[in-house]
């Protein structure tokens, strides 16, 4: 049941590092954050990983196996064959710290950008009525673990530093579709999704979705409904059109 | 002199869960500046674990629900040890605080009339969790994480800055309290876990809201942060612990594989319908109903199918009865052979509803058992067996301002005692995070307000706490064998598990504090490798100390109540005692050593219950826990003598 | 590939020594994809303008690819719609409906991954460095074109509404009475996954109900988007099943026309 695992881990900080080789005891049922705390007890105590709840609800654990963003906590040692080297690296998007935690500052920056609820004002607490069928779009994108994979995985910031200014990244654009589809929420987010998130950036390619590993339908259910909205409101001749002839709109 | 970073705050908060949020909250919108200190990314907190839901008597799905049996519910769960003025202020309080959450942003699951919706869940009455699938305390976590933001965007307005007023401190770890020298809270040290700096808050006000202790235990659903920090802080610091022997153990933990042994299994597979099952196919709980609880509970299969849907005629089914009982009935289950494979009991949802429904209903849990365990839990049943998840015991505070015996040290949240007595209800952890967290930032808020000067830092106890911190480094006795601190902790959850787990007796925890004494010694000779920079080896070698001292309030404690009650269980004492009923053991820091502290347990008498609280209980409830001495006022007492 | 200072290589990043550490075949989807593309790409232009065998006047079987067929040049019975385009052999016969269909197809949200991700290399597969040093997406001319994609697809209700009307044309016998070969069933398959592809596009969930805030105070429309979110999840299996459909169809009526082979009829 048990046996010898191959790994090569990155270790360093910002003043450069290297994959280090080490052979591992794994055993049935494992995860690769199980190996990497094996390390850590047994042949590395100073390596340094970020974790908390091991059970894939808290989103820490985000680092790169084989090349592909993963949470190590939900990433089963029987999904590589027994003679695999497992190679596991930081996130490639972000600035080093040390070892496999990485500085994820960028993102906690750009949820600040994003405006919050903006509650109705006729409505007390306790006075909110809403349908299910009406908060479950939102519900969807509030599953969110804020992992930060689909941040990490998105090309327009992961091969472009010089994006990050721009662009706020799949979460905080499904934030702004979660509270553009709140039924309660009173702020219009249309056009700053396009222009202070740089919606536009998104060319939809749909990595976001393919790493989330609460399944969130990133790309089918919040960009694209977003970018049709911001399409409806910026780019349709028609509606354009009538807003000129009509003089509707703002 | 130390290199320290100096911070300069009003309140500071310890802790970013649902609790230390709150109080965060609460004391930026009285106008204070906030610090939030935790020792993980801001957004992590275990509170995200949280499944099933928060309880707060709104009465949406049933409205015979109020307070008052809200109220009623929380004492007979904790077996009336609860301080029961907590206990009012919770019930009262809960459901103001669910409501305010929808005005930060919240989106829980509703009713057919657009309300919050509310599920049956363990030893509540009445459908009483407002919940979001089985995702609660994410949805909290994330809802208080950006009320703070949108509080950070409003000081960005006014004053251009975002972090004028509160600030969230992530990946920083808090290793003393200082005191000024009139012994009030003038400060708290620590160091940023990324860089191993030193880092000072100077500050009137602590809000201590770290959690619990759970991974002083080997099986756990906690996440490495519950070292009981807060608790042995404060402990530290000088202020007392009540009933640290009270640890719940959640009846449904993971048991296979091994790496995943412990993680939660909701209550709220249950409450929707799952039923356990031993490896003969039993629906054994109806064998393990305790007398306190008999007539309140269905005595045939049949009644019990019939109160999922028809409650008002119906009785609930024993699966759904207190944790301690149900965790203690499948621990017997086990142990007389009827187990499953992997040493739990089944939990079966499989076939008590379609698959849609349960995936619709359950579907964190679908996916941990299919990612994890590679069980598909809509065609075959779970593998359950308890796990530790709890402490009902921490700090003892007051009531209404959450101070705690020291001035200046607040505190909130699992790190805080007597709210659940011996025994929680599940659901009543997040509205307890939600009332109390407030009442804290409250209290500190109007302390604060109060103090004419604020207390200043000395800096021998700055130099002192860095040298502390820093010890680990180097080895301070050239002879003594050099410790890892992986092997300590492994060693030191291991005997709290084994021998201070949820069946207990004198014998066994009179071992476990010999060996808790033996891993004392060693835990001075620990010594790690590498530098200060993000260094998990030294990390946990400072986390031990306090993993340590709890872990020692907790056997003490266990130790001296000789009876039976919630999360406490004697073989030895198997029965409820009336006579402990009252009495709460009150855990000090003594002794010399100002790092790991010798821990000494006090018997103390709890103030009785308020008249008009005690009169919400039928006589005969009553009788089977309260001495006949304590009764004399009830009402029906007194008919009896006039 | 990428300059060394940018992307993963962008000096606060953690230093490794290659663009990826994938070990699967991360090459070979977008691979298949250029394959794929291609061949319906040259396929379609040959039979666009080749002007010849896309009417069985036995049957009446028409092609998708010369519907409606508008040009002087179509025979008189294949023109449903009148005749009034130019005959030139520069000017395919449905030289209204075939721009509008490239152009659907090309703004799809489901094409734009494909080629973006096949052709244009932006990415190649997830967490595999793309070859340009900048990257602006689709915020800029041309690429902001790409927004006007629910035209394009009001313009593909209306032409499959054509093509459908084919499809019924088309159960007709020699003798002028009612009809069926293996010809309408294919027509008939054909018609039914075009419109599957064209109502599961997300500007058609997003016109018929996606834009709304309150689902719960239009219950009709609620139904319409539940039932196109259902197909919308298969969006990527229909665009691909219908480059297929067209194909085979296409090439059936040629066959059938050019003589090669000859309609199984079950009817007439």
């Amino acid at each position: 049941m048990s046996y010898q695992g191959q790994f090569r881990v990155w270790r360093g900080d910002s003043d450069g590092g290297s994959l280090e080789d080490f052979e591992v005891e794994v055993n049935e049922g494992e995860v690769v954050l199980d190996i990497i705390h094996r390390l850590q007890a047994t042949q590395a105590p100073d390596l340094a990983v970020r974790w908390n709840c091991k059970a894939g609800k808290c989103g820490s654990c985000s680092a790169e196996v084989n090349g592909r963003p993963r949470l190590l906590c939900m990433t089963r040692m029987s999904l590589f064959d027994k003679d695999e080297v497992i190679t596991v690296t930081p996130l490639r998007t972000f600035s080093i710290v040390r070892d496999l935690v990485v500085d994820v500052s960028y993102n906690y920056e750009k949820a600040r950008e994003v405006q919050e609820f903006t509650p109705p004002k006729d409505l007390a607490p306790g006075e909110y009525r809403m349908q299910q069928e009406d908060v479950q779009r939102s519900q969807e994108f509030r599953k969110c673990i804020e992992c930060f994979l689909c941040q990490t995985t998105c090309h327009v910031v992961r091969d472009h530093e010089e994006n990050k200014l721009a662009f706020s990244g799949p979460r905080y654009l499904i934030r702004i579709a979660e509270l553009e589809m709140h039924p309660l929420d009173a702020a219009d987010r249309t056009d700053t999704a396009q222009d202070d998130h740089g919606l536009g950036y998104c060319n939809i390619t749909k990595c976001c979705t393919e790493v989330c590993p609460e399944n969130i339908k990133i790309t089918d259910n919040a960009l694209i409904p977003m970018k049709e909205r911001v399409a409806g409101r910026r780019y349709d001749p028609v509606v354009w059109l009538g807003n000129k002839l009509f003089k509707r709109g703002k | 002199m130390t290199e320290v970073e100096r911070h300069n705050y009003d309140v500071v908060v310890i802790g970013a869960g649902g609790a230390g949020l709150r109080a965060a909250i609460e004391a930026r919108q009285r106008g204070l500046t906030t610090a939030v200190i935790c020792k993980s990314l801001f957004g992590k907190a275990h509170t995200v674990m949280a499944e099933g839901g928060c309880a707060a008597s709104m009465g949406n799905v049933n409205s015979n629900d109020s307070w008052q049996v809200h109220y009623r519910d929380t004492m007979r769960g904790g077996k009336f040890l609860n301080n029961w003025r907590m206990a009012e202020l919770h019930a009262k309080e809960a459901p103001d605080r669910v409501w305010e959450l929808e005005t930060y942003g919240a989106l829980f699951d509703r009713t057919e009339d657009g309300r919050i919706s509310q599920r049956n869940f363990g030893g509540h009455t009445y459908p009483r969790l407002a919940h979001v699938g089985d995702r609660t305390g994410l949805e909290l976590i994330r809802t208080m994480q950006q009320k703070i933001v949108s509080l950070q965007q409003e000081d960005k307005a006014e004053f251009g800055d975002y972090e004028a007023k509160l600030k969230v401190f992530q990946e920083c770890t808090v290793t003393e309290l200082l005191k000024d020298d009139s012994g009030a809270i003038s400060g708290a040290f620590g160091y940023w876990r990324e860089s191993g700096r030193f880092v000072l808050f100077e500050t009137g006000a602590v809000v201590m809201a770290t959690g619990g202790i759970g991974k002083s235990f080997q099986v756990t659903s906690n996440s490495w942060e519950y070292t009981g920090d807060g608790h042995a802080l404060a402990m530290r610091a000088g202020a007392s612990l009540i009933n640290m022997e009270f640890v719940q153990f959640h009846p449904t933990g993971m048991v296979w594989p091994p790496s995943v042994k412990g993680i939660l299994v909701t209550e709220g597979v249950r409450g929707d319908g799952g039923v356990l099952k031993n490896s003969e196919g039993k629906r054994f709980m109806f064998d393990y109903v305790p007398d306190v609880f008999k007539g309140q509970y269905a005595e045939t299969e049949e009644e019990a199918d019939r109160w999922y849907t028809d409650p008002d005629n119906n009785r609930r089914t024993p699966d759904l009865l207190p944790r301690d009982e149900v965790a203690r009935a499948i621990n017997t289950e086990v142990k007389e052979g009827r187990g499953s494979p992997h040493g739990g009991v089944y939990l079966d949802i499989a076939s008590r509803m379609p698959a849609e429904e349960i995936k619709r209903r359950l579907p964190s849990m679908y996916h941990q058992f299919k990612e994890l365990a590679d069980v598909d839990i809509t065609a075959e049943p779970m593998e359950v067996g308890p796990t530790c998840h709890y402490v009902m015991g921490g700090i003892e505070v007051d009531p209404d301002t959450g101070e705690s015996t020291v001035q200046g040290l607040f505190a909130a949240g699992e790190c805080s005692g007597g709210m659940h007595g011996s025994n929680r209800l599940g659901g009543n952890s997040l509205s307890d995070l939600l009332v109390f967290g407030r009442r804290a930032g409250l209290g500190a808020a109007n302390y604060v307000e109060s103090l004419e000067r604020k207390p200043v830092v000395l800096q021998s106890d700055v130099d002192s706490a860095a040298r502390s911190a820093l010890s680990p480094f180097e080895p301070s006795d050239g002879e003594a064998t050099r410790e890892n601190p992986y092997t300590l902790q492994h060693e030191l959850q291991q005997t709290m598990n084994d021998l201070v787990g949820i069946i207990r007796t004198a014998d066994e925890i009179e071992r476990a504090l010999g060996r808790l004494a033996e891993i004392r010694a060693r835990v001075r000779n620990v010594v790690v490798e590498g530098h200060r920079q993000f260094n998990p080896g030294w990390h946990l070698a400072v986390d031990l100390r306090n993993m340590m001292v709890v872990s020692e309030a907790v056997a003490k404690a266990a130790l001296l109540r000789t009876e039976s009650r919630g999360g406490h269980t004697r073989d030895d004492f198997p029965m409820l005692d009336s006579d402990w009923r009252n009495r709460l053991l009150v855990c000090r820091a003594s002794g010399e050593d100002q790092v790991v502290p010798d821990v000494t347990v006090e018997p103390k008498d709890q103030v009785p219950m308020r008249q008009d609280l005690l009169e919400l209980f039928e006589l005969s409830e009553l009788e089977k826990y309260y001495t006949e001495a304590e009764l004399t006022t009830h009402p029906a007492a007194q008919g009896d003598t006039a | 590939m990428t300059s060394t200072e940018t992307g993963v290589h962008a000096p606060p990043r953690p230093r490794l020594p290659v663009p990826s550490l994938r070990t699967d075949r991360w090459w070979l989807p977008p691979l298949l994809t250029v394959v794929g593309l291609s061949i319906f790409v040259i396929y379609a232009t040959f039979r666009a303008f080749q002007q010849n065998y896309y009417w069985v006047e036995d049957y009446h079987y028409l092609t998708p690819f010369y519907s409606p067929c508008m040009s002087n040049g179509c025979l008189e019975n294949a023109a449903h719609f009148g005749r009034f385009l130019p005959d030139h052999p520069l000017i395919p016969y449905a030289a209204l409906s075939l721009p509008l269909l490239l152009l659907f197809r090309l703004t799809c949200y489901y094409y734009r991954k494909a080629y973006y991700r096949s052709f244009w290399l932006s990415p190649p597969a997830c967490a595999v460095p793309e070859p340009h040093t900048r990257y602006t997406g689709e915020t800029r001319l041309p690429l902001i074109l790409q927004n006007v994609h629910r035209y394009f697809f009001y313009a593909a209700v209306i032409i499959s509404v054509i093509n459908t009307y084919d499809a019924i044309l088309a159960f007709h016998s020699p003798d002028g009475g009612f009809g069926l070969g293996l010809g309408n069933i294919i027509l008939v398959a054909n018609v039914v996954l075009l419109w599957c592809y064209t109502l599961s596009c997300h500007s058609c969930r997003h016109v018929t109900g996606g834009r709304l805030k309150h689902f719960s105070k239009h219950p009709v429309r609620y139904w319409v988007w539940t039932k196109v979110s259902l197909l919308n999840t298969r969006h990527m299996e229909f665009a691909w099943i219908t480059i297929g459909t067209l194909i085979l169809t296409d090439l059936y009526v040629f066959l059938v026309a050019s003589g090669a082979i000859a309609d199984p009829r079950i009817i007439g």
